[in-house]
């Protein structure tokens, strides 16, 4: 065992003070921890006030959310880690650790003496299957397809409402195949005794390798066709009339009976890898043909990141099922043991009961296996692999307006399968940091450490945006969203909670102040000349937005840059509010200050006035200069107290805020707060309209809604402009109606400005 | 098979011979008998299976007629029990007194390693076998891959058959002619219990559906529902060459009954890992007994149990990987399939009680009873004995 090794408290197990329910999974050669603690940490809270100059009180307040820890490490290192946890775990009334996995008895002895805590041993196929219902719920782009020679390796695969029913394959020494129904319905179909175990036991005896990984290693470089009858070695060709093509195993190790000469050691390697695989796949595709199921996920020590293994098992289902059915992989494979073993001494907590999101900021992310692939991996760091997991103060849902939830995908581009995309936006976040990192300074002028917090931000989220270009699959598909979401949790990890928060407030301050001159100027217009007003209203509001660098940088400059200016860039609207009024209109807004106030609320008003009822759904909690729900609160209050239409919808509920559930500049449709989806539903809604590059164009940009929807935005970022054909402070104006409803008027976007 | 028998044998009772054989020979000619040699081949991967009709109602002026080469192919083939290094007649499977095409012979049943291929070519041609302007009906791989060396070594043609095609038609044919008085079929009574396991004659009467696993160097599995009616449901790459090839490297054994022989007297628990190896007994909640493998060769992870384990342990452990491989494979297949009757042949089978009875007691405790695992005498030679009937089909519908 290595004693050397010293662990970062910061690091790795993070928040023992407070942690309790641990569960431990300690598999052939990892072990994998974890527990339950509680974060304690910043978030901006704003609080109107009476009598004051302010518009409204920011203030930074501590609070304690719940989240989830994991750790992977060596079994090597298990005495140093039980070590460390026992020094740092300050107060607990914890007594049991759910422990799981074949190593469990070897290492309950040495738990118990080392924590104090009794070993309660959990079955290893339940915790994997409570484990795995969780990932495939909690996680987005939890599963993926693995492709070997494709441009991206990894296609991740949209999180289906309904998970149930699939086929686990779990391929440890042996071959376990489960049906999982619900959550709490499953059953062993079938089974094989050729799994992991006989490629290592074999392989070792045939290789003289001793090592799991070595033997896949020389698999990967071995040629199977030396070893292995291939139906060109018995036919001289192809099998035309069975369709079997001459390159296919017809009989594995075939050759080696009659060869006179030895075989290398990476040929018989590859051989077995392929002998083993295939008949892996053909037994999953049997079990999945007589049981009519067609999602199939693969795990166990013998796929666990390997791309040598996940190939092979892929091919093999592909020619099994001739591409009926695909093999999917999870990216947290090796944690579902010990989620598994931590939810069944947890259920008292009822973890299932909340949704919980992937933290970004805290989690190592899916790592290849391969050192070629990979090689920052080996780094000291990379022998600990963490993954934590935030309780979401809301449960999430889905807008039950999508028209089709299961094929929703919420990011427009996946920088996965986009090269150039991917390097551009890689490049445009990095050189953003520093402005960043300055304005999370700026926000707490009064904190003297906060510039050394906002140092290790920057180091952590320049290592994330590194470790996201070797390996943009780390997180799931790479999009503008997930790189917009780790900066968020990456500054929440540091206390920077809400780094705008001034700025908004002086924004919103002064957007108030020209309020009532707006709406009477609008007032004043004819009815058609008002449309066409609002809706440029609506765009020149958009421009604000100091998460566009085009814009801050103006912004910036030029603090005479004002509403009018903006008007200028924007362009012809489209007749929205023809015909008869909508019954309820839900209305995803943006950016605060002028955006929210001078371009959304006149809008609001117009809608309220055709007698449409409307939903304003605002961030839950604060991403960038976005309007928080919080806020929204207030400065709706305000606007009422000036605007008796805003008042009068207030007042007779027909004006509605709501929080989306997101702390994201952008939107996913399929994690929203469960108020809101009811809202929406009860409220019948019959209009979408979606705000902002985020929400309207890196997200929802196609996504197909079952009522009329609006999205718009201006585009505040030159490169995208040029990509979508435009110009910078182009304007997405997209006005969609679902098949079979009537249409107004279906403008496309981009359009250059007028 | 309205073309085997036609009961021609009486006419010849009690007439000379002359009269015999001239009827005879205008009877050959109206019904277009092909002319001696009769073979049928079917050439796999690792071995080629000959047949041979040997006629015994040879009158003696045929005797005469017979050109020179004939004869000593007879002699050759009929007088020996071992041909060259590696050519063996299982003598104990002849059919005698076998009736087909209004003659009356003795079927022998002959295999040599598909290696052997260029010299048993190259005999052919020392042999002028193509003087004999006999049509060879071969089946098989090889008969694709070996056609060009027959045609420019020894100046043959072949005539090329369906693997799959002959095999069903063979094995419904042996059948049904019988084992010389004797079942063909036979299945093991009581798998479950090593002491009362015992083999057991049956007839393969109403045959269909019947799902057909051939097990030769790869494995084919086929769901039969007539003569002319099957599909191919599937087929593993771990079949008897794997047996034997994986044998070879981890043993040092060279042939088939050498790896068998050790097999025999090996333990494969010492090389597998059971499921009470990994749960100290029965994992209850999901039914899997003790004595359940949980783990092919997972024993052999240890440095330690590597460096201690006995050859024939190994050839022990990869035989009954292999069979139970097998033996799921074709029993998840028949339930998908719907069958209930499982046939086995193919020459994985020879000489090899251990892994037909272990597919007996897989068959019937995974399906818990519902399936049956029949065996037939013949195993690896149905496919040649298909050809050879084609060869008799072919020449009498011109």
């Amino acid at each position: 065992m290595d004693k050397s090794i010293t662990l970062p408290p910061d690091e790795i197990f993070r928040n023992l003070e407070n942690a309790k329910r641990f569960a431990i999974d300690i598999g052939g050669s990892l072990t994998k921890l974890a527990y339950y603690s509680t974060v304690q940490h910043k978030v901006a809270k704003v609080r109107s006030f009476e009598q004051n100059a302010e518009l409204y009180e920011i203030s930074e307040q501590e609070e304690v959310t719940a989240r989830l820890h994991f750790i992977k490490f060596e079994n090597a290192y298990i005495e140093t880690c039980l070590d460390f946890i026992r020094d740092h775990l300050v107060n607990t009334g914890t007594k049991v650790i759910k422990a799981t996995g074949g190593g469990a008895h070897k290492f309950k002895e040495l738990i118990e003496r080392k924590l104090g805590l009794k070993v309660d041993k959990e079955d290893e196929m339940t915790c994997l299957i409570r484990g795995c219902n969780f990932v495939l719920r909690n996680i987005p782009h939890e599963a993926f397809v693995y492709a070997k020679h494709a441009d991206s390796e990894f296609r991740f695969q949209t999180t289906h409402p309904d998970i149930f029913p699939y086929l686990l394959v779990n391929i440890g020494s042996g071959v376990s195949i489960v049906k999982v129904e619900s959550e709490d319905k499953f059953e062993r179909i079938g089974g094989s005794s050729i799994g992991g175990g006989t490629f290592w036991g074999l392989g070792a005896l045939l290789t003289k390798t001793k090592r799991f990984d070595e033997l896949l290693q020389l698999a990967s470089k071995g040629q199977h066709a030396s070893v292995d009858m291939l139906v060109r070695d018995i036919y001289g060709g192809s099998y035309g009339s069975l369709g079997l093509t001459g390159d296919l195993i017809a009989s594995s190790f075939g050759k080696s009976a009659t060869a006179d000469k030895g075989f290398s050691k990476e040929d018989m390697a590859k051989s077995l890898l392929h002998m083993i695989s295939n008949d892996i796949g053909q037994l999953a595709c049997l079990y999945a043909k007589l049981h009519n199921l067609s999602r199939v996920y693969f795990g166990g020590f013998f796929i666990r990141g390997h791309p040598v293994t996940m190939h092979t098992i892929t091919y093999s289902i592909n020619f099994f099922t001739k591409g009926e059915v695909q093999a999917l992989f999870l990216r947290h494979e090796g944690y579902l043991g010990a989620i598994g073993a931590f939810l069944k001494g947890a259920e008292e907590d009822n973890p299932n009961q909340y949704s919980w999101g992937e933290n970004y900021a805290g989690s190592s992310g899916l790592m290849s296996v391969s050192p070629e692939m990979n090689p920052m991996q080996r780094a000291r760091s990379g022998t600990f692999d963490m993954l934590e997991m935030d309780r979401l103060e809301r449960q999430l849902v889905n807008l039950p307006l999508l028209q089709d939830p299961s094929s929703y995908i919420p990011d427009t581009m996946d920088l996965t399968e986009d090269a150039l995309a991917r390097e551009y936006w890689l490049s445009c976040f990095e050189e953003a940091l520093d402005g960043v990192v300055k304005r999370a300074v700026a926000s707490q002028p009064d904190i003297p450490e906060a510039i050394e917090r906002s140092e290790k931000f920057r180091q952590k989220y320049r290592h994330k945006l590194q470790t996201l270009r070797q390996q943009p699959f780390a997180y799931g598909s790479l999009t503008v969203r997930s790189l917009l979401d780790t900066r968020e949790h990456c500054l929440n990890e540091f206390n920077f909670p809400d780094p705008y928060s001034k700025i908004k407030q002086r924004e919103n301050d002064m957007a108030l102040r020209y309020y009532q001159k707006a709406v009477k100027s609008l007032e004043q217009l004819s009815w058609e000349q008002r449309q066409f007003a609002l809706v440029r209203g609506v765009l020149a509001g958009n421009v604000f937005d100091w998460g566009a660098k085009a814009v801050s940088d103006v912004l910036e400059s030029d603090p005479e840059f004002g509403f009018d200016e903006a008007k200028r860039h924007s362009l012809r609207p489209a007749l929205l509010l023809q015909g008869p009024p909508h019954k309820c209109a839900l209305f995803f807004v943006d950016n605060s200050g002028v955006d929210i106030i001078l371009g959304v609320m006149p809008f609001v008003r117009e809608l309220l006035s055709r007698g449409t009822e409307v939903v304003l759904a605002s961030n839950s909690g604060p991403a960038l200069n976005d309007v928080t729900n919080g806020e929204l609160q207030i400065l709706t209050e305000r606007i009422a107290a000036m605007d008796p239409v805003i008042q009068a919808g207030l007042r007779d509920d027909r004006l509605t805020l709501v929080q989306s559930g997101s702390s994201s500049p952008c939107l996913d449709l399929s994690r929203l707060d469960k108020v809101l989806a009811m809202v929406v539903r009860e409220r019948q809604t019959d209009l979408v309209i979606i705000e902002g590059m985020g929400r309207a164009l890196h997200t929802n940009y196609y996504a197909r809604l079952s009522c009329e929807s609006l999205k718009t935005a201006v585009i505040k970022n030159s490169w995208l402009a040029e990509r979508l054909g435009g110009k910078l402070f182009s304007v997405v104006f997209k006005y969609e109606v679902p098949p079979g409803k009537p249409s107004q008027e279906d403008s496309s976007a981009p359009s250059t400005p007028s | 098979m309205h073309y085997l028998h036609r009961g021609d044998d009486a006419e010849c009772n009690g007439s000379p011979a002359k009269r015999c054989r001239l009827r005879r020979r205008t009877e050959s000619v109206r019904r277009s008998r092909p002319p001696f040699p009769w073979f049928g081949m079917d050439i796999g991967g690792t071995l080629v299976k000959l047949v041979y009709f040997e006629p015994v109602d040879i009158t003696a002026e045929e005797e005469q007629e017979e050109v020179e080469n004939l004869k000593s192919i007879r002699r050759y083939l009929t007088s020996n029990v071992a041909y060259g290094k590696t050519g063996v007649r299982d003598v104990h499977l002849e059919l005698r007194n076998l009736t087909m095409c209004g003659r009356t012979g003795n079927l022998h049943f002959i295999r040599f390693p598909t290696q052997a291929m260029p010299r048993f070519i190259q005999m052919g041609r020392d042999k002028n076998f193509s003087s004999l302007h006999t049509t060879l009906c071969a089946t098989g791989g090889g008969a694709y891959k070996f056609e060009n060396d027959f045609r420019s070594m020894a100046d043959l043609e072949l005539l090329k058959l369906d693997e799959l095609d002959c095999l069903i038609r063979g094995l419904l044919y042996v059948d049904r002619v019988s084992f010389n008085g004797h079942p063909e079929c036979y299945y093991f009574q009581n798998p479950a219990d090593t002491e009362s396991c015992v083999k057991k004659p049956c007839t393969l009467e109403d045959p269909f559906p019947m799902l057909l696993v051939n097990i030769g160097s790869g494995v084919s599995i086929l769901a039969v529902y007539s003569e002319n009616d099957y599909k191919r449901v599937t087929g593993t790459s771990l079949g008897g060459g794997t047996f034997l090839g994986l044998c070879c490297l981890l043993t040092g054994c060279e042939t088939f009954e050498e790896a068998l022989e050790m097999a025999s007297k090996g333990d494969s628990t010492n090389v597998d890992k059971l499921v009470k190896d990994i749960y100290g007994g029965d994992y209850e909640r999901f039914g899997l007994q003790g004595s359940a493998v949980a783990s092919s060769f997972g024993h052999m992870m240890s440095q330690d149990k590597r460096d201690s384990i006995s050859k024939e342990d190994l050839a022990r452990a990869t035989l009954v990987t292999i069979t139970n491989n097998i033996g799921s494979i074709a029993r998840m297949c028949a339930v998908n399939e719907k069958i209930e009757r499982v046939v086995f042949v193919g020459n994985f089978l020879r000489i090899n009680t251990v892994s037909m009875k272990l597919l007996a007691y897989a068959m019937d405790f995974w399906s818990k009873g519902q399936l049956r695992a029949l065996f037939l005498e013949h195993e690896g030679y149905f496919g040649a004995v298909g050809a050879l009937m084609e060869l008799l089909k072919t020449t009498e519908d011109p």
